[in-house]
């Protein structure tokens, strides 16, 4: 096998893969510059994952088996942000520690989510999904065209995310609040920005990409649903967050890194390298481990504000 | 005053409690089952017998030992979310040190074994210090991080070079470790059940995290890292040092009862043997209140929901799932609650608002009477 090739099949698995890390990691930007740092993301992807599965499952027999996958994401976008408001009345309202917070959001979604799916489905089942969808013209293009061109819808939706939020958290007033809110709250708030309202439609919007994200692993990627499907992703976007510096192209650049990473490791037994399975496995946390040690320079560059709770009452 | 204080804080959690337990009952109600009977037979089915009683205390014992270990990392200002992998490291270590030396007399096995399992927890959780320490990456992530891949460690050593070699003889294939020599075994304490020493381990070693945090040097500057990093910097605490110290500690506990789970109760490794006791732990630790005396009776408690789970799965066919969902919610109505117990302003509107209310209930009540 010819090395353009190999590098041509790594590419071509790595941007499917990346989509739910990007997806999350993009919504967790939100949080995190509104300085709310929300680690129930990856319980967020757990519940979005089981209702993009569970709805078009129970629509199957019915005459809106047709519009089933559709349905399934706008549960998911819904699970999501009312997970999102959940974790804004602790940690905004209740101005509760966002760590362990954050860690109580992720048993409840994991749990919630394994529940449900022991409760009304059982066993492991799959779904039809969402089909490729290839963009006639561009996907004949030689190499690009395999290699971006030839997903299925939410794959472009991601894709097409990261300038959306980018010119959502720069080139806009509500995007500029949400960065004043995270950078220093009390001027934001002498300014007349509500802070709390601006967290919680920013983690709102947070969760919703989250349960997005989730509905991608269940419906593009696995096309079922299990407890680990999720296996924290969640966990892993959080720490992208980090990596891309806070900006949605940095963030692109690390969901595209970890997803070569993982997909290197697929190709790799494809090709028959001999290794053991479960270091293969382990590989994209180590990574993240890595990535956050490498990362410390950039902290500087993060909302001051990220993880202290505001409370306009407080002098000091 | 510290009284009134306990007694406060104990209302407060007492009232969270119970808000979970309605939040709870939503979902049960949700999909079919009966909140009230489920809670019954969550709650009184485990007690229903000597047995079942014993059963809890079995499943206490690790609960206890890593919530200790969780109140030391979170009361000095680290947050330790990886005891579940700190508790396979320590199973994996004592398995190995016990199988090493199959003849060695029982007064040096046993806590050889022990101490390889709780040195392997402190290696496992020290690594998370370390890199908080020295290159500030967040303890949350590094310690999820490090669970999913103690995991993948676990099942390969456990397919692996630890497999059983009866196992692959025989054929069956299951994933575990060979059994234990009995002279690594953790004695019973009610003979036909699985009551073990380790309970009375676990005891003790609240009895040694109290003193440690609150009758000695290094717990007071642990605490005092932990309650202001800061100032406590600015009274010449190595704050950093302290970091690592306490997630030492932290999975160190947590190693110790992985080793107890293995030398007490399976005598041998198996697969899921941490079964969310790391998880578990945490809400021990915080419905503990991060105290010693609270850890006990909480350990105590959630080894009976962990039990009576198990119970509704089978009898109400609620999957066993529910406790996560459980744990989530306390844990997000204690952080919610201990805010509120920490912000005097959020207090004072609250109880002049339900002293409005209840000031007005009063009269309306006497309007009625006359």
């Amino acid at each position: 096998m010819s090395a353009g090739l190999m590098i041509y099949n790594v590419l071509c698995l790595a941007v499917p893969f990346s989509v739910a890390l990007l997806l999350a990691a993009l919504g967790e930007n939100f949080n995190q510059r509104a300085g709310v740092f929300n680690l129930g993301c990856d319980g967020i992807m757990c519940m979005g994952a089981f209702l993009g599965f569970m709805v078009p499952f129970s629509l199957k027999a019915t005459p809106w088996a047709a519009y089933g996958n559709l349905l399934g994401i706008g549960a998911a976008l819904a699970v999501g942000a009312a997970m999102g408001v959940v974790f804004a009345l602790v940690t905004v309202t209740f101005r509760a520690s966002q760590g362990i917070a954050g860690i109580g959001l992720q048993m409840l979604g994991w749990g919630l989510a394994g529940t449900l799916f022991r409760h009304f489905v059982g066993g492991v089942t799959g779904v039809e999904g969402m089909a490729a969808l290839a963009i006639p013209g561009l996907s004949k293009i030689p190499f690009l065209g395999g290699v971006l061109f030839n997903h299925n819808a939410l794959t472009y939706t991601a894709l097409l995310l990261v300038p959306a939020c980018w010119f959502l958290l720069y080139k806009t007033p509500w995007g500029l609040k949400v960065r004043a809110v995270g950078t220093h709250p009390r001027a934001a708030d002498t300014m007349g920005i509500h802070v709390d309202r601006i967290r919680y439609q920013a983690l709102m919007l947070g969760g919703a990409m989250a349960g997005l994200a989730g509905a991608y692993l269940s419906l593009c990627q696995a096309k079922m649903f299990s407890d680990d499907l999720v296996a924290g992703r969640g966990f892993i976007a959080v720490a992208l967050v980090y990596f891309g510096r806070w900006s949605p192209l940095g963030i692109l650049g690390g969901a595209l890194l970890f997803s070569i990473a993982q997909s290197f490791q697929l190709s790799m037994q494809v090709w028959g390298i001999k290794f053991p399975y479960e270091f293969a496995v382990m590989l994209p946390y180590v990574l993240v481990i890595v990535v956050l040690a490498l990362a410390r320079k950039a902290r500087q560059l993060g909302p001051t504000d990220l993880g202290k709770p505001y409370n306009r009452e407080m002098r000091f | 005053m510290n009284r009134n204080k306990i007694l406060y804080s104990g209302a407060i959690i007492l009232a969270v409690t119970f808000i979970a337990a309605l939040l709870v009952a939503l979902v049960l109600y949700s999909i079919g089952a009966s909140p009230l009977a489920t809670y019954k037979t969550i709650l009184t089915g485990p007690l229903s017998d000597l047995f079942g009683v014993t059963e809890v205390l079995v499943r206490s014992v690790p609960l206890m030992l890593v919530a200790l270990g969780i109140a030391i990392s979170f009361r000095s200002g680290i947050l330790n979310i990886g005891a579940e992998g700190q508790i396979q490291m320590g199973v994996i270590a004592s398995t190995a040190m016990a199988l090493a030396m199959p003849h060695a007399p029982k007064a040096i096995l046993l806590p050889a074994a022990l101490m390889a399992g709780a040195l392997a927890g402190a290696v496992w959780g020290g690594i998370a210090g370390w890199l908080k320490a020295k290159l500030q990456v967040n303890e949350i992530l590094s310690t999820v991080m490090l669970n999913y891949i103690a995991a993948q460690v676990y099942t390969f050593l456990l397919r692996g070079p630890m497999l059983d070699p009866n196992e692959l003889e025989t054929g069956s294939g299951t994933p575990q470790s060979m059994r234990l020599p009995e002279m690594a075994f953790l004695d019973t304490l009610v003979p036909g059940t699985r009551i073990h020493m380790g309970l009375i381990l676990a005891l003790v070693a609240a009895l040694l995290v109290w003193m440690l945090l609150w009758k000695t040097t290094l717990g007071y500057r642990m605490r005092t890292a932990g309650a202001g990093a800061k100032a406590a910097r600015y009274a010449g605490i190595p704050v950093e040092r302290y970091l690592i110290v306490a997630m030492l500690m932290a999975g160190g506990f947590a190693g110790l009862a992985g080793a107890v789970e293995v030398s007490g109760v399976h005598h041998r490794a198996i697969e899921g043997i941490s079964s969310g006791y790391g998880f578990a732990g945490i809400v021990v630790a915080l419905f503990g209140a991060l105290h010693p005396g609270g850890i006990v009776p909480s350990a105590v408690f959630f080894g009976i929901l962990l039990i009576g789970a198990d119970m509704t799965q089978r009898s109400a066919s609620v999957p066993a799932n529910m406790v996560l969902v459980l744990q989530g919610v306390i844990i997000l109505s204690i952080v919610s609650a201990q805010s509120f117990l920490r912000n005097p302003y959020a207090q004072e509107r609250f109880f002049r608002w339900f002293g409005k209310f209840s000031s007005s209930a009063r009269k309306a009540g006497k309007g009625a009477q006359s």
